[in-house]
């Protein structure tokens, strides 16, 4: 199995690597460029822990083939926060108690902040709907919703 | 331990080959005869990464379409809509045109998985998948849709309702053929249509039973002039209804007529019993009230309500 170029976008930054062609998405994140904020759960598009953005669009890593983004735009959650200062979904979180285990976190943040972006005044069901993608298996989202409502722009 | 986690699809790596992203279809069909057999298409490969891993289906090498040209996008060709091989259940269900001239097909890809899966899975994809299950299948199959699939001998248009002969077996090859478009007409005024869903939860569930319909009426007569039937999965492929249908053609619009569709659809329909999905008993009651419920939406959005409550 021969290697294959990649360049693409992450976090704002140029990426370029060789990759062998069976590598998905979330493992290309992990294991190679070593950004283990992007989780594994299920492995196949079920719990949405993977969940990264491509051009702003969420999807699920561990059923993405990582050549698929060439030449396309990646954000995980290393890229929502602009250095030390949270992204305020991030900060709505803390603010509201949000994380209980945090394994659905980081997948909660991303789409939560790709929902807002096309819905900035969202009610509570349109919030549920667009997080149903990620579940959180603390069952915690009472307090996530709450998070995503005081970061958007109600 | 660690032999459990291989057996698993979760420990499981994906063994291909080759990767391949061609720019033309004419490369994309050069690629799958170079490796005639081991190859196979992939779009948003939301079926196709899971089949792989769980050993499901094989492939030596992937030929990833997403980058053909003009298949994208949803066009109307005066009452003619058509989608390209690539068009995403989200561009499906956040289409204000989807919306107004096919309502139920555009109801039907906003239930299919979540907002992640919908923003990656092709409509065509879903139709090649032919799971008797598969939501926008069941819409598309009532509005009698048309595919376009380009082989190496050329095109050739296949109505959906010869699409589906086998369980799990569409009449395209996949590891040869590419499915470029999908067509279908807009409802007419002196239509309506309906899709009911019944699952478990609102996200990432499968139908337990689903029912899309497409009735056309002649107002001044009050009758049904023709309706189209699909059920899943009530059947070993996306299923249609034709005897429910027969019986409705020319029928008047009454509680009576639903009534008698119920109970022929009923007779048609072969729901199995599920762990996942309910007992057949369950199922097959709430075909009765999915074929009810369903036409009775469906002459309302054509503008012709039934007089009584069913």
């Amino acid at each position: 199995m021969k290697d294959l170029k990649l360049a693409f976008k992450l976090n704002g930054r140029k990426i370029s690597t060789k990759i062998p062609p069976r590598l998905l998405l979330v493992d290309l994140l992990r294991d190679i460029l070593n950004l283990k904020g992007t989780k594994v759960g299920c492995r196949q598009g079920e719990c949405g822990a993977c969940t990264v953005l491509v051009n702003g669009e969420p999807i699920n890593s561990c059923i993405y083939p990582a050549l698929k983004v060439a030449g396309q735009s990646v954000t995980t959650i290393e890229g929502l926060s602009q250095g030390e200062k949270l992204h305020p979904i991030q900060q709505a979180f803390l603010d509201e108690g949000a994380v209980q285990c945090g394994y659905c976190i980081p997948a909660m943040a991303l789409t939560a902040k790709a929902f807002l972006e096309k819905n900035p005044h969202p009610d509570e069901s349109q919030i549920r709907e667009g997080l149903s993608g990620v579940l959180c298996r603390c069952t915690g989202y009472r307090k996530i919703v709450k998070a995503v409502q005081k970061a958007s722009k109600n | 331990m660690e032999q459990a986690l291989k057996d698993f699809h979760w420990g499981r790596e994906i063994e291909i080959q080759q990767y391949l992203q061609p720019l033309t279809a004419k490369e994309a069909l050069r690629m799958l005869a170079e490796h005639e057999g081991r190859a196979l298409v992939i779009a948003g490969g939301t079926d196709v990464i899971p089949m792989l891993r769980q050993g499901d289906i094989e492939a030596d090498v992937l030929v990833d379409i997403s980058r053909l040209p003009e298949m994208g996008s949803i066009e109307f060709e005066g009452d003619l809509i058509s989608l390209g091989g690539l068009v995403t259940h989200a561009q499906i269900a956040s289409s204000p045109l989807i919306r107004e001239k096919a309502g139920l097909l555009a109801e039907a890809a906003g239930t299919v998985g979540s907002p992640q899966i919908r923003n990656v899975a092709t409509v065509a994809g879903n139709l090649v998948s032919a799971q008797p299950a598969a939501d926008v299948t069941l819409p598309l199959l009532a509005l009698n849709a048309r595919v376009t699939i380009l082989s190496p001998k050329g095109e050739r248009e296949v109505p959906l309702t010869q699409f589906f002969p086998r369980q799990g077996r569409p009449a395209i090859d996949c590891r040869r053929e590419i499915l470029t478009r999908i067509r279908f007409s807009a409802l007419q005024k002196s239509q309506g249509g309906c899709y009911l869903r019944l699952s478990l939860r609102k996200a990432l569930a499968l139908p337990m039973l689903a029912a899309a319909i497409v009735v056309a009426v002649d107002k001044e007569k009050r009758a049904i002039k023709e309706a189209a039937i699909s059920l899943g999965p009530v059947a070993p492929t996306p299923f249609r209804a034709w005897k429910t249908e027969a019986g409705l053609r020319n029928a008047p619009i009454s509680k009576a007529t639903l009534e008698g569709a119920a109970r022929t659809a009923l007779e048609e329909a072969n729901p199995r019993s599920s762990l996942l999905r309910g007992s057949t008993e369950y199922r097959k009651a709430m075909v009765k009230v999915f074929v009810k419920r369903g036409l009775s939406r469906a002459l309302a959005n054509a503008g012709a309500a039934l007089a009584e409550e069913i």
